[in-house]
């Protein structure tokens, strides 16, 4: 029975261990030499660095754009509409996710287009359509990855109990002060929750930027570039660790705020 | 919340405006798809349905149409009996290591997809020396399915507790018949939309097929991937598109059909 759990271990474990061995730069064969020289690759080569450095950032942008979209909707949903709207709603932002995440994708292209819609609404006030490049991986992915956030704030939002908010208003907060200093820190592990999903997601995304992103590369792109044409599995191991370790890292982050229980 | 109706208005607006800004590149896929023109130009001049007859003729997206239904339903079979046995056994027994057992099914989907593809794609290569093929893609597809369907069935588990299957027993029935009798009934819906929820996932997934397929082999991503940047296979990307746009408004409909707690189960994993 567990033997697809065992399997799967099996599999991550000799992806790291592929990740130490060498490879034969003439003949391409893998050698079981152990070394450190693909690790030492991908911090010494200055694209390579540039390439992590700005997956990091593309994946931090994703997951602030869709908290700050996500947030007021998921208070909306959560906290004034009434149990009908409400139930519509979840329905609405669930939607999406079933439409396949390569059209949604293939959507973006065609909105992004040079005279597509984008720029059809922004012609008349004197804007452009960012056309293909990171703004439109961005955009992408912030599109792809909303519901994962939209739910759990709106869980989590509709957990916090409406006496505390009255409380804070009897006792003289405004709304916005009632917002900032007890719906937001009870919000928050719920917000942490809900990027885990838009880190991770963004992180190991290749197939987004190399639809809407122009020439630029992610870290994906390298994984994947060394699979298939390079034929160089141990460096395409040693670059997979990257996010792994990173996602390990922002989940012990993200355990010290109680968000793991908002998942 | 003591909000000004202001306040109000304006997060409805906001709402609102979000919804719109997510609905509006779905219609245009399907409105794109009547368009006489080759480009993605707005609006749209002329209308036709050519490329719709041209996309049911279509060969190749119609194989990778039947590659992904078989895939994704091989791959929803495995994940309803491995996770549902997974589920029963973390529930009902306890044994060494209980609490790593659910840490790693829940591993194949909380790390990055390319990782979980060449996983596997060098396991399955280098370590168990296959070939890459239907074979693969079904076990791994399945690798990241079990956990939708493991943690529906965990979840109706946890709330049910065991008193009805003791009872059972107690009353003389034996392990087989007290789950074919009692617990099944109790999980049917949670399995339906644990299974639900797994084929979707199947039937979309992309990077990790792309490792561990074959070449013979094309889902329907892959093959929609392979045709996107083809100028020629435009229109009949954006036909299979706009088919994909409509055709998920079933799983919705299914979910609503369920009762309101399964709902929930459908948002729940990933």
């Amino acid at each position: 029975m567990l033997w697809l759990g065992v399997a799967y271990l099996g599999a991550l474990a000799a992806l790291f261990l592929t990740s130490l061995w060498g490879q034969n730069s003439f003949t391409g064969e893998i050698e079981r030499t152990w070394t450190l020289d693909n690790f030492r690759d991908l911090f010494t080569i200055e694209v390579y660095r540039t390439i992590t450095w700005r997956t990091l950032a593309v994946a931090a942008l994703v997951t602030v754009v869709d908290a700050l979209i996500a947030f007021p909707i998921a208070l909306y949903m959560a906290k004034v509409a009434s149990p009908r709207v409400q139930r519509l709603l979840v329905i609405a932002v669930l939607m999406p996710l079933w439409a396949s995440y390569l059209v949604k994708a293939y959507a973006w292209r065609g909105m992004l287009s040079e005279n597509g819609l984008v720029s059809w609404v922004a012609a008349p006030f004197g804007l452009d359509s960012p056309g293909y490049g990171l703004t439109a991986t961005i955009i992408t992915l912030a599109y792809l990855w909303l519901p994962y956030m939209i739910i759990p704030v709106y869980a989590g939002l509709e957990r916090l109990p409406d006496s505390l908010i009255e409380a804070s208003s009897d006792l003289g907060a405004s709304a916005a002060h009632t917002l900032r200093r007890v719906v937001l820190p009870m919000a928050f592990p719920a917000i942490v929750a809900g990027a885990i999903f838009t880190f991770s997601l963004s992180m190991g995304d290749y197939i987004a930027v190399r639809i809407v992103g122009g020439a630029n590369q992610m870290l994906g792109n390298v994984v994947y570039d060394n699979v298939g044409a390079a034929n160089n599995l141990p460096f395409a191991a040693a670059v997979a660790t990257v996010p792994v370790v990173v996602m390990l890292v922002f989940l012990g982050a993200a355990r010290r705020t109680g968000a793991l229980e908002n998942l | 919340m003591t909000l000004s109706r202001g306040a109000r208005a304006l997060l409805l607006a906001f709402t609102l405006m979000a919804l719109v800004v997510v609905y509006t590149p779905l219609l245009l896929v399907i409105v794109n798809s009547f368009s006489v023109s080759r480009t993605f130009a707005w609006p749209p001049t002329e209308f036709t349905l050519q490329w719709w007859e041209v996309a049911a003729r279509s060969q190749g997206a119609r194989e990778a149409l039947w590659v992904s239904v078989q895939v994704a339903l091989v791959a929803t079979f495995v994940a309803l009996v491995l996770g549902t046995m997974a589920a029963l056994a973390l529930q009902r027994f306890h044994f060494f290591g209980r609490n790593t057992v659910s840490l790693l099914i829940i591993l194949p989907i909380a790390l990055p997809g390319i990782v979980t593809g060449i996983a596997l794609n060098n396991a399955f290569r280098t370590i168990f020396g296959w070939d890459l093929g239907f074979l693969t893609i079904v076990v791994a597809h399945a690798t990241f399915c079990i956990v939708t369907v493991f943690n529906n069935v965990q979840a109706r588990l946890r709330r049910l507790g065991g008193n009805l299957e003791e009872a059972s027993m107690d009353l003389g029935a034996g392990t087989f018949t007290t789950f074919r009798l009692v617990t099944f009934p109790m999980l049917r819906s949670a399995l339906l939309a644990g299974g639900l929820l797994a084929f979707g996932l199947s039937f979309d997934e992309i990077i990790v097929t792309t490792f561990t397929a074959g070449a013979q082999q094309q889902t329907l991503p892959i093959w929609i991937f392979n045709n996107l940047f083809r100028p020629n296979q435009a229109p009949v990307v954006n036909v299979v598109a706009a088919v994909l746009v409509i055709a998920s408004i079933i799983p919705i409909w299914i979910a609503q059909r369920l009762s309101g707690s399964t709902s929930e189960g459908l948002t729940g994993a990933r």
